[in-house]
């Protein structure tokens, strides 16, 4: 490795925009003409609309066009669809029911877009928005899973009936059931997993622009992934063709999975340029994020772990509700499905497993894949229930987990996975050994002491990353194929250009990328440019999400460098006069190996360009591109361990240490590894302690502001401790399996395994605030 | 935001003469509540008249141990005080928890007793302190100034100049802070002077601050954090929302009135 190479911590080239405000947002973008949106939007939860008046908003000033739903799909626009077919156990297909960019009949929940007013400014656009006078029917709503699954409740989709969209099962059943009546003891457990909000710093927005002369569009967005929606768009919503339409994702600031989804803002302002003839721009507002940004989680899960005399774990049932919303968002159906039961087997020999999934509407915001997607949920039913195994056995947690692990890989579940590698005993072994595990019985009585509760926690965490094998996810009933997509330009003085069909929203991909191409040619990061995020500029590419940059987005990159090599050695050879084969390349030169005969970087560049002195029949230029799809999913795991302080007479929790001990592979850039580890327990401690989306009854989101909705400040949140362990991945070239979402997915059952063994009660929920853990304090006092 | 017309006042007959002019005016002494609140268009007045530039009202001046401080003054300028921090270290040390640093350089401690929000902790310390509410018009005792939610003795366009107290033998605030808006949940506010003590409980009560005289009469009895144990506190009165029920917030207030005795003592 060189300074800037592979596994160089090199800082991010893309901070110093960052940092002093140069970077270039969707809200940034400027064009001649521009107009500003504001939509109408439903205040209930439930409800018919009966009528929709425009003329008084017309009249406003500065207002240049007041659009509702009936108008879009008299224009042919169409509903938003979910990208994912999921089956129900009879054989039937999912319930989708229908999601139009605004609604005509009926709103489902508050927040609902019903009318887009466009006008000169953003102010007068709201007036106008004020002064559309809409008629409501107000129906009865439902915001929980559980309750609209039962009869009488408020039927939510013609299409779905008792709001069920699919009865789901993975897994075998009958072997589960042998494996229980076979069992010493059975642990069971009921399980919460708490619906969050995505809060990226960075609020939706898009700018539509029509183009007559050309019947072209061009949509400005805050995407994960810029072409999947231009795909989608074109396909399904009928707003253009794909040659007639350009998405640009520009500096995006951050995503977490909420800008994976196509909103009907994108849409809608699409339309709306062609209609009014101008260009709109919309940007959320933080309220509108709370209220319509796909959300996360919101699982109820019952399960079930059964022993055998030994403490081996020989059977698992999992019974899970998961709330997709008001309507059915871009891949809602795989996280609760795919991406959440074939992970129940975690990191232990299971031999059967069975899960059934039921999928829910309700009143609510939609949900879909938020960071780690399923994968925290698996994670937490998983680890939730090993640790109150251990306290039912009377063994010791971590024992218990050795005792069960699986060794030998690769492994194959029962629910799907081939997990390729792994050493979670390894992991076990260093974060035991960073917290020092052994001493906490001593830590703990010297709390006592002071009148506090000590509790230490662990989770050991599997993950699936990569998605995915295009074919497999094929045949699960994904819309798409998940490979991704690369183009290395060299050009002709030697500098490269990298185009990505992965996006960066955060992640640092302009400069790992980048050392990709230091490493395997020498010349420094700065003579290599990232480019992404723009369908014109950038072929093909499904986008940045499932901690899939890394794995599959860099295998496209390497195997598009892996064809720029050798075409560069080629070209060397010849200007040498030498063999191919003993062409090197080191350090910015192509030497001939033994000699010392060399060609810089940069003039077999020229050489390629010039095509005055190429081999015979080699076409000019050097510029390759590749697609990878990947073999498998890859495996990252690890250990987390939380050792909390519990404030007995208020509830209140202080994190002593977090201890993280994860295995990702090979690593490409350790200092943005160890940030992307920061941040991910950043947000699994923040849903572990401080976040939950809550509505009321009628529908309400109470926890629209973050006066009520509580993000992780830092003082919330303590320093971690980090280690990696290193079990490189067979199913790619570079041996990486991925961190992005990890922390976020290992962290939360450690921080609650934690608190309960604290206080002495295993009954807790997310988030475990104050007043949850005083009222826990309480009910075994 | 609706359009607003601003008014710089330049002094208390200014504003006084800029508010009887509009026609839905609002006083501007810092606007940590209000402008949010104008942004959501929950409020609309039509127009603004800013006090906190009025240089009567700002600054803290003690004299032996009577304390006066300038409506207009931040909370910044309270929480680093040099003066007030050898009287009343308390006040100093409330002021320094209240918000984030964009806050205590914007708000005012006359805008925040006008605007009495029940989880606001300055109207705490005007009650235990046994402050008195001095305006354009009257001297309000602080016992009759805090009405309820949101309300006071306040009359339409009376301004509040100054408020006024005797520095305590001893005093100490400790709060409970709601974990996403750090609001106090239960905040409590001891001093104790000659006269006897004075508790006062802020974040809780469902009609706002209130004195407990149950804890009051303990102290005063003997000054130490045991003498609240036998008191007791339950959650009548007490408010409920999704943070703190109304038994949790009767539990912290408890534990805070012992804290803020240790501290004080």
């Amino acid at each position: 490795m060189g300074i800037e190479g592979i596994g160089a911590s090199v800082l991010r080239k893309e901070d110093k925009r960052f940092i002093t405000g140069k970077g270039r947002y969707t809200d940034d973008m400027v064009v001649a003409g521009m107009k500003h949106a504001h939509f109408v939007r439903s205040p209930h939860a439930h409800a018919s609309i009966t009528k929709i008046d425009t003329k008084r908003a017309m009249a406003m000033p500065g207002v240049i066009g007041v659009l509702t739903g009936k108008e879009l799909k008299a224009d042919g626009i169409g509903n938003i669809i979910c990208g994912w077919m999921i089956h129900s156990k009879d054989g039937s297909p999912m319930k989708m029911g229908a999601w139009s960019p605004l609604a005509t009949d009926t709103v489902r929940y508050v927040g609902d877009a019903v009318v887009i007013v466009v006008a000169d400014t953003k102010s007068q656009a709201r007036d106008a928005a004020e002064a559309v006078d809409i008629t409501y029917k107000v129906k009865k709503a439902v915001v929980s899973a559980v309750d609209a699954l039962k009869t009488g409740a408020p039927q939510i989709h013609p299409e779905a009936e008792n709001n069920l969209i699919f009865d789901w099962e993975i897994g075998d059943a009958k072997a589960v059931d042998a494996a229980f009546q076979n069992a010493a003891h059975v642990t069971k457990l009921d399980i919460i997993n708490n619906r969050l909000v995505p809060n990226p710093m960075e609020p939706r927005a898009t700018l539509g622009v029509y183009d007559s002369a050309e019947e072209h569009y061009t949509c400005w967005t805050t995407s994960q992934n810029p072409h999947v929606a231009r795909l989608v768009m074109s396909a399904f919503y009928n707003v253009a063709p794909e040659n007639k339409l350009r998405v640009i994702a520009p500096d995006v600031g951050g995503g977490f999975g909420s800008k994976i989804y196509i909103y009907p803002e994108e849409i809608v302002c699409l339309w709306a340029s062609k209609k009014t003839g101008v260009p709109v721009k919309w940007n959320s507002d933080r309220t509108e994020a709370f209220l319509t940004d796909a959300h996360g989680r919101d699982h109820v899960t019952h399960v079930e772990m059964a022993f055998d005399k030994s403490n081996k774990v020989i059977g698992l049932k999992v019974d899970t509700i998961a709330n997709l919303g008001a309507y059915m968002s871009l891949f809602s159906s795989a996280t609760p499905t795919y991406l959440y039961a074939t992970l129940l087997s975690g990191q232990y020999n299971i031999p059967a497993v069975h899960a059934n999934v039921r999928t829910v509407y309700t009143n609510t915001a939609p949900v879909d894949a938020y960071r780690g997607a399923g994968r925290p949920e698996a994670t937490y039913v998983m680890e939730r229930t090993m640790e109150t195994a251990a306290r039912e056995l009377g063994v010791s947690p971590t024992e218990l987990r050795r005792q069960n692990f699986i060794t030998s890989f690769p492994h194959q579940t029962p629910v799907i996975m081939c997990y390729d590698a792994g050493d979670f005993g390894a992991s076990l072994d260093a974060a035991m050994k960073q917290a020092d595990y052994a001493g906490f019985p001593a830590r703990k009585a010297a709390a006592a002491k002071e009148g506090m509760l000590r509790g230490i926690g662990m989770s050991c965490y599997i993950e699936a990353c990569g998605i995915a094998p295009s074919a497999a996810v094929g045949s699960l009933g994904a819309g798409v194929g998940l490979w991704e997509s690369a183009e290395v330009r060299v050009n002709a003085v030697g500098t490269v250009e990298i185009l990505t069909g992965s996006h960066s929203h955060g992640q640092g991909h302009e400069t790992t990328f980048a050392q990709l191409v230091t490493e395997r040619f020498g010349i420094p990061g700065a003579n290599v440019n990232i480019v992404h995020g723009d369908t014109d500029k950038v072929q093909m590419g499904m986008g940045t999400y499932g901690s899939r940059s890394g794995a599959v987005g860099m295998s496209a990159i390497v195997k598009a460098l892996d064809k720029v090599e050798a075409k560069a050695k080629k070209i060397a050879a010849h200007l040498m006069e030498a063999d191919e084969g003993d062409i090197v390349i080191e350090n910015g030169e192509l030497k001939v190996a033994g000699t010392d005969k060399k060609v810089p970087w940069f003039q077999m560049a020229l050489s390629a360009y010039t095509a005055h002195n190429l081999p015979s029949g080699m076409e000019p230029g050097l510029k390759e591109g590749a697609f990878y799809d990947p073999s498998n999913f890859t495996f990252p795991a690890g250990c987390y361990i939380c050792e909390v302080e519990v404030d007995p007479d208020t509830g209140t929790t202080k994190i002593i240490q977090f201890v993280a001990a994860d295995d990702f592979g090979n690593i490409i850039n350790p200092m943005i590894v160890e940030g992307q580890v920061h941040g991910g327990i950043g947000q699994g401690i923040g849903q572990a302690l401080l976040e939950g989306a809550h509505y009321d009854e009628s529908g309400q989101l109470q926890t629209a502001s973050y006066m009520d909705y509580c993000m992780p400040r830092a003082d919330d949140l303590p320093s971690y401790q980090i280690s990696h362990q290193c079990t490189p991945c067979p199913g790619n070239p570079l041996g990486i399996k991925g961190c992005g979402e990890a922390g976020a997915i290992g962290s939360p059952p450690a921080v609650i395994n934690a608190i309960t063994d604290a206080i002495g009660n295993n009954n807790l929920t997310m988030p475990a605030t104050p007043l949850a853990v005083w009222n826990a304090i309480q009910a075994v006092k | 935001m609706y359009e607003t017309n601003y008014h710089r006042a330049s002094s208390v007959s200014d504003a006084v003469k800029l508010l009887k002019k509009a026609e839905d005016p609002k006083i501007l002494a810092g606007g940590m509540t209000l402008i949010p609140t104008m942004k959501q268009r929950l409020a609309s007045p039509s127009d603004l008249v800013d006090i906190t530039k009025i240089s009567d009202l700002v600054g803290i001046k003690v004299s032996g141990k009577t304390v006066t401080i300038g409506a207009a003054t931040t909370h910044f300028d309270v929480s680093t005080n040099e003066k007030l921090a050898k009287v009343c270290p308390a006040l100093c040390a409330l002021a320094s928890h209240i918000g984030d640093p964009h806050v205590r350089y914007r708000g005012t401690i006359g805008g925040s007793i006008s605007n009495n929000d029940p989880a606001a902790d300055y109207p705490s310390a005007m009650l235990a302190l046994n402050a008195t509410i001095i305006t354009d018009k009257r001297t309000i005792a602080a016992d009759k100034f805090f009405k309820g939610l949101f309300e006071t003795a306040l009359k339409d366009g009376e301004i509040v100049t100054a408020i006024e107290f005797t520095a305590p033998a001893k005093a100490a605030y400790s709060k409970f802070p709601n974990p996403a808006s750090r609001y106090a949940m239960a905040g409590v506010f001891v001093a104790k002077d000659k006269d006897g003590v004075r508790v006062a409980v802020t974040g809780a009560g469902e009609t706002g601050v209130y004195r407990h005289k149950a804890m009051e009469a303990a102290l005063d009895n003997k000054f130490e954090a045991a003498s609240i144990d036998g008191v007791k506190v339950d959650g009548k009165g007490l408010m409920t929302d999704m943070h703190a029920s109304a038994d949790y917030r009767a539990a912290l207030i408890k534990v805070m009135a012992k804290r803020a005795v240790a501290a004080a003592a």
